[in-house]
């Protein structure tokens, strides 16, 4: 008998139904993923299955989610809410996907921990509390006993999940509900995530309902997979089976735009004069200590070379807080760099005053990562995807909206689009209303930061294609910045990878991803999930910690093979 | 619903499109402000045509006589006579005008001279910021009424003085709020995105910030009319404001609360026109801003 059964389940918000008629088992012990894009009804099952969906605005309109206890099976949909509340942390519990924002900002880590004691085992407090210190030991937090007097604000983002998991694991729940709990981690602290999750499964014999749009992390972790689109179910299927031959034409969809480490890179563009040339790059931020303390400066981009020539796309890849938005910024000056050289065509941008700048931006244009953010609400499309244009004297307000056509027609979309305000685009086409943004200025170079990381995967495989595209027909050079590496993998010419504000390792794409060099780059390929079960099955050999020193003003890159560079004292 | 109430109809034959249009789109309170709105501006600007009777002509021997309808009514009194023998009705209509050109022209300075300000502290920041912001707490920190009744002792108490102060009252509301919006939106993606299209500071300023900035400040301008018409009648009460016979309603607010007791109507008559226009000004305020915002366009 399966631990928990949905039947029929039918989630309404308002008028609108976000799940239909949706039925599947979750056996006991195992691990069955929800996997779809947004908009698929993925989060609204799970948070149904606690009953929190009326929290959000919708109401269960229709079926039955039956947990089979030992005592007897409960139905969840006809509790009420006192009895919800002995279920909810105690018998099923829920990880989310923002480690931050599910914690309380305000009391420490212990007493969030404990809590979870005091409310379901009615211990007293300094029971709850050394229990929480032997919860945050089995989550393998080190030091715990220290952590249970800090803050979630004093954690990074990889130990606050941690906490998290220890809350959701603290009554040694029959159901664990981990919705995207890695979306919002690195890579490297994603597959020690999951291999904690997988460890824990084990020790607790509890079941497991992973949601996640991450193909790769299905591969990795799931026994059994259900495939949504649009709220209802499309497969269901063993993970081999799905992955191997999925029946499907969505899956089928699904498993091709899924970035896959390993599918080569795009040809490299002939050899030609540099377009970029950035040495010694070094951009500081000052950070105001304590009181008394003064300012101290902070490197975020270390001594960074590179070029990229005509018609290349160079990919920086990096995990948060490397420094490679800064990196981006500060070529385009738009942070101000404290050292270094940046030539832009020949012209050096570093000693470019304010006119000279903002002509030099014509050159070279940038792409951000929150496509929602990026553009002006206010403004029409036409306003906005020619602004770049008419800031520069490119076209007169009368061809204005005849650009603006030209543009959203190059980037895929309807000539009626440019009537629309940003808000009626979904986040695909809005970056796509961003590249033609920057497109309008026919610029040399743009700048990408992050830009398909917000995107469904189905729908970051158009942008990258399209971004391809344009490269092909206008030879567009393109700094391509991403924390992915299966996307840098598949747009990139070259690749650098950075760590601590440095570029620890460049060189062409191939050769830096099937040989690389240094300690970091094998690191963080190793921790990439690979959407192919049975590569990933087994559990993986912890991570080897990688220290990269601090490097001294003399650190340089050795060349270990043509065109191949490693930073040195390290490898 | 409330239109059957109403009794207003739900097309406009006859009216241009745009008016047409407008009024498809309101429901039915948004109509009645309208409809309020317009109704109390042909009567302020026609008070002088409409007025029975001029608004500061005395009559002793006819002093508190009550309204329409009650013992003691005076022919051609419609409203009844205030406690110096002048006619009621008169006087509102006459006071409805002075205080609806007080307010508008006072909430309007308030608007440009705060959102001004507000707009250059948020994008200079540092000490321009400082120096602004300071300005404000200043203002804040200082009772109003101290300064309105200074300014008005050093320059006399003429409609013109009247107006500028108003126009000082709350000119650190708007400051504030726009100041606050500005450093939300310096914030933002966009900001940085025109910056890297290569826009010019004041661009950036007019092109991305200003309009992103109009619907607190649309509130703002509504709730500072209704405080307007308060601080006016503070003044005229304090004996600094617009100096008597001359009528605003909140003068004769004022004056008409000590026969609270055994003249009311003198109070009702101003006191309900206040009402109407606060919420003809509230309601309109708030239809503006849906309407400006663009994103709840097309839902």
């Amino acid at each position: 008998m399966p631990l928990l059964s949905v039947r029929n389940l039918r989630v309404a918000f308002g008028a609108k139904e976000a799940v239909r008629e949706l039925s599947f088992d979750v056996p006991a012990g195992a691990t069955m993923a929800l996997v779809g894009e947004s908009g698929s009804g993925k989060s609204a099952t799970a948070l149904s299955i606690l009953r929190l969906i009326e929290r959000e605005g919708g109401r269960i309109a229709g079926g039955t989610i039956t947990l089979h206890e030992d005592e007897g099976p409960i139905d969840i949909t006809a509790l009420d809410e006192r009895q919800l509340r002995g279920l909810r942390g105690n018998r099923i519990s829920m990880i989310f996907q923002e480690p931050m924002t599910s914690l309380n900002p305000v009391l420490t880590v212990g007493n969030q921990v404990a809590e979870v004691f005091v409310r379901h085992r009615g211990m007293g407090r300094s029971e709850a509390l050394a229990a929480a210190r032997d919860a945050l030991d089995s989550v393998r937090i080190p030091e715990p006993k220290r952590r249970l007097a800090q803050y979630p604000h004093e954690l990074s983002g990889g130990l606050r999940q941690r906490v998290t998991i220890a809350m959701a694991l603290a009554c040694r729940p029959r159901l664990l509900i981990a919705d995207e709990p890695t979306t919002a981690l690195d890579v490297t602290t994603q597959a020690e995530i999951l291999n904690l999750i997988r460890e824990l499964q084990d020790e607790i014999g509890m079941a497991v309902l992973f949601i996640t749009h991450d193909m790769g992390v299905v591969a990795e972790i799931a026994d059994r997979i259900v495939v949504l689109r649009e709220g209802r179910k499309v497969e269901e299927g063993p993970v081999g089976e799905v992955f191997g031959a999925p029946k499907h034409a969505y899956s089928q969809q699904l498993m091709a735009a899924t970035p896959k480490l390993g599918f080569g890179s795009p040809n490299p563009p002939p050899a030609g004069a540099k377009l970029l040339d950035v040495r010694g790059l070094t951009t500081r931020f000052m950070v105001r200590g304590g009181f008394l303390e003064g300012h101290r400066s902070i490197d975020a981009v270390r001594n960074v070379s590179l070029s990229i020539g005509r018609a290349e796309t160079l990919g920086i890849v990096g995990e948060s807080g490397c420094g490679k938005s800064t990196l981006a910024r500060s070529i385009l000056r738009l942070v101000e760099p404290a050292s270094g050289s940046i030539l832009l065509e020949g012209q050096e941008v570093m000693r470019a005053n304010r006119p000279d700048l903002r002509a030099m931006r014509r050159h070279a244009q940038m792409i951000f990562q929150d496509p929602y953010a990026s553009l002006n609400p206010r403004l029409p499309v036409h306003e906005l995807v020619t602004e770049p244009a008419r800031i520069h004297g490119i076209v007169s307000a009368r061809d204005q909206r005849d650009l603006a056509a030209e543009l959203v027609r190059s980037v895929g979309l309807d000539e009626d689009a440019v009537d629309l305000y940003p808000h009626q685009f979904s986040g695909g086409q809005r970056q796509r209303l961003c590249i033609a943004r920057a497109l309008s200025v026919k610029p040399k170079l743009i700048v990408a930061d992050e830009p398909v990381s917000a995107l469904d995967v189905s729908i970051a495989r158009q942008v990258t294609d399209l971004m391809l595209a344009l490269q092909e027909r206008e030879g567009i050079s393109f700094l391509f910045i991403s924390h992915d590496i299966a996307v840098i993998e598949r747009v990139s010419h070259r690749i650098a990878v950075m760590h601590g504000g440095e570029i620890v390792e460049t060189g062409p794409s191939q050769a830096v991803l099937r040989y690389p060099r240094h300690a970091y780059t094998c690191r963080l390929l190793a921790s990439v999930p690979h959407p192919d079960p049975a590569r990933s099955r087994s559990l993986r050999e912890p991570l080897p910690v990688v220290s990269v020193p601090q490097a001294g003003a003399g650190a340089r890159l050795r060349e270990a093979a043509p065109g191949h560079f490693v930073r040195e004292n390290a490898a | 619903m409330a239109n059957a109430v109403f009794g207003i109809p739900a097309t406009l034959p006859g009216f241009p499109a745009g008016v047409r249009r407008l009024w498809r789109d309101a429901n039915g309170v948004q109509r009645t402000a309208l409809l309020v709105a317009v109704l109390l501006l042909i009567v302020a600007a026609f008070a002088p045509y409409i007025a029975p009777h001029e608004p500061t002509a005395q009559s002793l021997i006819a002093r508190l006589r009550p309204p329409i309808g009650f013992d003691r009514y005076k022919d051609g009194y419609l409203l009844g006579t205030d406690e110096l023998g002048r006619d009621v009705l008169s006087r509102s209509l006459y006071g409805l005008q002075l205080t609806l050109i007080l307010a508008a022209l006072g909430a309007t300075i308030g608007l440009l001279l705060g959102g001004a300000l507000g707009l250059f502290a948020g994008i200079a920041g540092g000490i321009v910021d400082d120096f602004i912001m300071g300005a404000v707490d200043a203002q804040i920190a200082i009772p109003f009424t101290l300064i309105a009744l200074l300014m008005l002792a050093i320059f006399g108490s003429s409609i013109e003085v009247m107006v500028l102060v108003l126009g000082l009252h709350g000119w650190e509301q708007y400051a504030r709020i726009v100041r606050g919006e500005v450093r939300r939106l310096m914030a933002m993606p966009f900001i940085e995105a025109a910056r890297a299209a290569g826009a010019s500071g004041g661009r950036i300023a007019f092109r991305h910030i200003l309009p992103n900035t109009v619907s607190p400040l649309v509130v703002q301008f509504t709730l500072s009319i209704s405080n307007i018409v308060l601080v006016e009648s503070t003044l005229s009460f304090l004996g600094m404001g617009v100096q008597p016979p001359t009528a605003t309603l909140g003068s004769m607010v004022g004056i008409g609360r000590d026969y609270m007791p055994t003249a009311p109507w003198i109070v009702v008559a101003p006191a309900l026109m206040i009402l109407l226009v606060t919420f003809a000004v509230q309601i309109l305020g708030d239809w503006l801003r849906d309407r400006a915002d663009v994103r709840l366009r097309g839902r």
